[in-house]
C-alpha cells in the first residue's frame, strides 16, 4: 500500500540534493572546521556557505546565524541566554499560550528561576491580538517570544504589530519561526525580530540542525560552554554534514518559495473545504485564511483523534492529532484549549500538514477515506447516538 | 506502541451496538478526559446471553470494550463480576503503561452494567 504522508509540520524527507550534498562531509571532507589544516579549513569553508545560504533567507547577516541543534536548542538559548544576560534591565517576559513547549517549557522554567512571566491569551482563530501584547507590556518587560506560525492550527501571526509593540516599550523580540522558515516570507529587519528560531528537518533538510538567528545589537550569555566556536556563543564541534544540508535545504526553500506556497495553499484549500463539506459535525480550528500553506486542522465531533489517526494509518495516511492520547497527557493540545474549544471537541482534532510530495490524486484519495473512517468511528460511539446519529 | 491483539480488536471490534431492551447498562469515564465506554447486557438464568457495547475514545478504549464483551458472552454473572481491567488489559497482550489508566475502564462499565441489572432484579 502506498503510503500517503500529509504531517509535514512533524517532519519532511530530506531532499536528494540535499542528501547529497552532505554525503561528501561525512568522509572525504570530514575535517573538523575548527582545525587550521586544509581538510579543516574545507569544512569551515562549507560551514560558512551554509551559514550564508541560511542568513540570505531571512534577510540577516551571516554572522548573525548561530547553529544549533534545532528548533528547541534555538528557543531555549534565546529565551534563557538573552534573560541572563539581560536580567538588570528587568525581569519580565511575555509569550503566548500556544507556543510550542520549547519556548512555553522554558519560560516556565525561567519563571522557576525567579524572573516574572505572561502567558498571552489568543482568540479563538489563534491570533494574539496586539492590543492585548499592548496593555500587557511593562517598565520592565525585556523579552516577548511569539511565534510565527502555530504548528497545530497553522495561525499566522501578525508578527511586525507584535515586534513593534514590543519595541515600544523596550523589549526585544524572539519568534518560533520552527513552521515558517523557508515557507512564509521573512525579513528579520523589515518586521522587527530580534531573535528567530528555525528547524532544518521541517523544510526537507536533516534532524538534529537547526538555528538561532540573533540581531548582532543583542547581548546573549553563552548557552553551551567548552569551545568558542560560533562566534564563542555556542560551544561544540560544528556538525558539518548537516549544517551544510541545512544550507542546501535553506537554498532550495527560498528558491521554490512562492511556487511551493501557490501549490500547498490551493491544495490545502481543496483538502480542507472537502472535509467540512463530506463531514458532518465537523468544524475547521486556526484561522480561515491566515494561515500555513498546506496546513489543514480540524475537529470531527464524538470520535476520538487517536482512533481517527490509526484508522488513517490502515489506509496508507499518515496524519496527526491533538487529542489527549497522542499528547501522552489526560489533556488535548494546549493550543486547542487556548483556542477555546470544549475538551470534548479537542479530543477528535486532526492535523494534515501536506508538502512536496502530495498531489490532487492523494487529496482525493483522503478526502475518499476520511468520511468512512469517521463514520466507522461515530458509530461506535455513544455521545453520537445521543445526538440522533445513525445507531 | 499497541499489541497485535489490540490492534485487531479496534479495527474489527465485537458486539458494538445496543440492545433492545437490555437488562442491564452501564456507562464509564466522561468526555472531558476522552473516554466514555457504554456496555448494555441481556441476561437470562443468570448468565450474559448478550452483550453490546459504544465507545467514544482511542484505541485501547475501544479494544478493551470490545474484548470484554467477548470475555463475558456467555459467561455467570459471577464469572462476569470477577473479570477486572488488569484481566481484559492482559487479554489484549497488555497495553502501553499511559493507557492502563485512562482508558481501561471496560471491565467498570461492564460491572456498573451488572449493578443495574441487579437494581431492576432484585433477590
Amino acid at each position: 500500500m502506498k503510503t500517503i504522508y500529509m504531517d509535514h509540520s512533524a517532519t519532511t524527507p530530506v531532499d536528494p540534493r540535499v542528501f547529497s550534498a552532505m554525503i561528501p562531509y561525512y568522509n572525504d571532507v570530514f575535517g573538523n572546521a575548527s582545525s587550521v589544516h586544509t581538510p579543516g579549513q574545507k569544512a569551515r569553508q562549507a560551514v560558512e556557505d551554509a551559514r550564508d545560504k541560511v542568513a540570505a533567507l531571512i534577510k540577516a547577516t551571516p554572522q548573525e546565524i548561530i547553529f544549533t541543534t534545532g528548533g528547541t536548542e534555538a528557543d531555549n538559548q534565546a529565551l534563557i541566554g538573552y534573560m541572563q544576560a539581560n536580567a538588570h534591565r528587568g525581569r519580565h517576559i511575555i509569550t503566548s499560550a500556544i507556543e510550542h513547549h520549547a519556548v512555553l517549557d522554558t519560560c516556565e522554567y525561567l519563571h522557576k528561576q525567579g524572573y516574572d512571566l505572561t502567558v498571552l491569551p489568543v482568540n479563538s482563530l489563534g491570533m494574539v491580538e496586539p492590543q492585548v501584547l499592548k496593555d500587557t507590556m511593562r517598565d520592565d518587560t525585556v523579552l516577548v517570544s511569539i511565534m510565527h506560525a502555530n504548528n497545530e492550527i497553522g495561525t499566522i501571526q501578525s508578527i511586525k504589530e507584535l515586534a513593534a509593540i514590543a519595541h515600544e516599550g523596550g523589549a526585544v523580540f524572539h519568534t518560533d519561526a520552527v513552521q515558517s522558515f523557508g515557507k512564509l516570507d521573512i525579513n528579520v529587519r523589515d518586521m522587527g525580530i530580534d531573535m528567530l528560531s528555525a528547524s532544518a528537518h521541517k523544510l526537507y533538510g536533516p534532524k538534529g540542525i537547526g538555528c538561532l538567528y540573533v540581531n548582532k545589537k543583542i547581548k546573549l550569555a553563552k548557552y553551551l560552554h567548552g569551545g568558542a566556536q560560533e562566534r564563542n556563543r555556542r560551544a561544540g564541534t560544528e556538525n558539518v554534514p548537516a549544517i551544510v544540508g541545512f544550507g542546501v535545504a535553506a537554498q532550495l526553500a527560498g528558491d521554490n518559495r512562492l511556487e511551493s506556497a501557490a501549490r500547498l495553499t490551493a491544495l490545502g484549500q481543496r483538502l480542507q473545504k472537502g472535509i467540512l463539506e463530506r463531514v458532518p459535525h465537523a468544524r475547521l480550528t486556526g484561522h480561515p485564511s491566515l494561515r500555513l500553506p498546506g496546513s489543514v486542522s480540524v475537529c470531527f465531533e464524538f470520535v476520538e483523534g487517536e482512533s481517527v489517526l490509526l484508522m488513517l494509518d490502515s489506509y496508507g495516511i499518515a496524519a496527526s492529532s491533538g487529542s489527549a492520547c497522542t499528547s501522552g497527557s489526560l489533556d488535548p493540545s494546549h493550543v486547542l484549549l487556548a483556542i477555546g474549544l470544549p475538551h470534548v471537541i479537542a479530543h477528535g482534532s486532526l492535523r494534515l500538514t501536506l508538502g512536496h510530495s502530495n498531489t490532487d490524486e492523494d487529496v482525493d484519495y483522503v478526502l475518499d477515506i476520511i468520511p468512512k473512517v469517521v463514520e466507522s468511528l461515530r458509530k461506535m460511539s455513544p455521545l453520537y447516538a445521543n445526538v440522533g446519529g445513525v445507531a | 506502541m499497541y499489541s497485535g491483539k489490540v490492534m485487531e480488536h479496534f479495527m474489527n471490534p465485537r458486539n458494538v451496538g445496543e440492545i433492545e431492551l437490555a437488562d442491564g447498562i452501564g456507562e464509564v469515564g466522561n468526555p472531558v478526559c476522552g473516554d466514555i465506554m457504554h456496555i448494555e447486557i441481556k441476561v437470562a438464568d443468570n448468565i450474559i446471553e448478550d452483550v453490546k457495547f459504544k465507545t467514544f475514545g482511542c484505541a485501547a478504549a475501544i479494544a478493551t470494550s470490545s474484548m470484554v464483551t467477548e470475555m463475558v458472552k456467555g459467561r455467570t454473572l459471577e464469572e462476569a463480576e470477577r473479570i477486572t481491567n488488569r484481566t481484559v488489559a492482559e487479554a489484549l497482550d497488555g497495553l502501553p503503561p499511559v493507557k492502563m489508566h485512562c482508558s481501561n475502564l471496560a471491565a467498570d462499565a461492564l460491572h456498573e452494567a451488572i449493578k443495574d441489572y441487579m437494581k431492576r432484579h432484585p433477590g
